[in-house]
């Protein structure tokens, strides 16, 4: 166990390894209920929202979700999340439990009347369950990724998300508090591997997710990071001048995906020896090899592009690839 | 996945490192405990060939996805060997750590270095102490 973001949080149940492969190749479920919940509602929320968040809100339904970012003047990267539209006067927010009082802060300061912004993290539990089985698994049907409907699971309750940081299908299990332990037990009755954070960091890095905090942060901006088809830089919200002049003028330097083509670990802060470092980095247990994300100068960031990583004074060979480093092959 | 065991013909280093004495040379590896807590191994950074190993210091890596850990040599000697078929499949460290997972074999520089080494009993009761 490992305290995290003031919650203690196991790093893995039987090891990194098999509880990866479980959610490649069967079902594997993760306790993130450490993850936080802000509400937002009333008759101005969609408007408070579409000025403080990159992605365009005219682009939800309601019962739909989506990826997005809360930025700041210098288009720097605040958090990333997921906004859940139940109808255009109330949303809610699922974000990163490590920036959740910032978050809070950040909006609360930017309400304005006929907005209500309110922390409801400690109301709610949530349980991913990810795997080309998961649905199965929970008995669930199909659904579009990223939309969100009521349910239940073996009988508990809760609000099923076709969301997930895995790269595979499944769901993500919003509960109230007080159910979440039995719908965990529940989860696990049918099979589905426990998983800690050691799989959920080896699997978001192989599918190239970024880590808020690891990849991205306030003095990192979406377009260097791979992240301008989440900025609608048609709409005005916070940072949007800096981020049209970035994508104008071209970033200096990307987010790019690297696979070690020596036997090596790539770990955050790394130097690469190109220029930039290592922001994400592990070994692959579907690729067997060492993975990573980390900034290079914008004209290195292009596939096929060898890289040098500075692996604790030894420099290895590494090579640039296109994302995501792991694709299930059809 | 080994099953827990420390043989009674090694001797211990408290930082979970083997050594199996045969006449003037060693071979040298990590023990269950050692490689249990690390997990599954992915990299393994032998020494090069013909390098000096001082006791009590770092001669080489071992890797798992979540963590990297220093290999403590038990003994001060020369590299004679490192064993090619950890660096191809690390894991071979989880199956079978004091056989196939060997990691180093040396030429041992002083003998009497071992007699600070502890032996299977004491080494248990030291993870007993953690």
């Amino acid at each position: 166990m490992v305290p995290f973001a003031g919650w203690e949080m196991p790093v893995q149940y039987e090891g990194v390894i098999p509880e990866h492969r479980a959610v490649r190749e069967g079902a594997g479920a993760f306790d993130v209920s450490h993850m936080g919940e802000i509400e937002v509602e009333g008759p101005r929320a969609r408007e408070l929202l579409q000025s403080l968040l990159s992605n365009d809100l005219d682009r939800l339904d309601a019962g739909s979700a989506q990826y997005t970012l809360l930025t700041n003047d210098a288009g720097g990267i605040v958090d990333d999340l997921i906004a859940y539209e139940f109808d255009p006067f109330r949303y809610l927010l699922i974000v990163n439990a490590s920036n959740r009082a910032e978050d809070f802060a950040w909006l609360k300061e930017r309400e304005v009347p006929g907005s209500d912004v309110r922390d409801v993290s400690d109301e709610y539990g949530l349980i991913a369950v990810q795997g080309p089985r998961a649905l199965e698994r929970l008995e669930l049907p199909a659904a579009p990724a990223f939309t969100f409907a009521e349910g239940a699971v073996a009988g508990v309750a809760c609000m099923v998300n076709r969301t997930g940081y895995t790269g595979e299908e499944g769901a993500e299990l919003m509960v109230m508090a007080e159910d979440a332990g039995e719908l965990w037990d529940a989860v696990l009755d049918r099979g589905v591997t426990p998983c800690g954070l050691g799989a959920r960091d080896s699997l978001r890095i192989e599918v190239c997710y970024p880590l808020h905090g690891n990849d991205i942060g306030p003095d990192t901006d979406a377009i260097s990071a791979g992240l301008g088809w989440v900025c609608a830089l048609d709409k005005d919200f916070t940072g949007v001048e800096e981020l049209r002049r970035i994508r104008e003028a071209g970033p200096e330097r990307r987010l790019a995906a690297f696979v070690m083509e020596e036997r090596a670990v790539p770990r955050q802060g790394m130097p690469i020896l190109e220029g930039g470092d290592v922001t994400s980095g592990t070994h692959s247990p579907m690729l067997d090899r060492g993975i990573g994300l980390g900034y290079v100068p914008a004209a290195l960031a292009q596939p096929g592009t060898e890289l040098t990583i500075d692996v604790r004074g030894r420099s290895r060979r590494a090579r640039v690839v296109q994302k995501p480093i792991y694709q299930r092959e059809e | 996945m080994a099953e827990e065991s420390y043989p009674e013909d090694l001797k211990y280093h408290p930082e979970h490192d083997w050594a199996r004495i045969e006449g003037d040379t060693a071979t040298l590896g990590i023990t269950w405990y050692g490689q249990d807590a690390l997990g599954e191994l992915v990299h393994y950074e032998p020494p090069d060939v013909g390098a000096t190993l001082s006791k009590d210091g770092a001669y080489g890596e071992v890797e798992s996805v979540k963590a990297v850990s220093d290999l403590i040599a038990p003994l001060s000697g020369e590299v004679l060997e490192a064993n090619e078929k950890v660096v191809d499949a690390p894991e071979t460290v989880n199956e079978d750590p004091y056989g196939e997972g060997w990691l180093v074999r040396i030429r041992i520089a002083d003998p009497s270095e071992a007699d600070a080494l502890m032996d299977a009993q004491s080494y248990t009761s030291h993870l007993a102490s953690l």
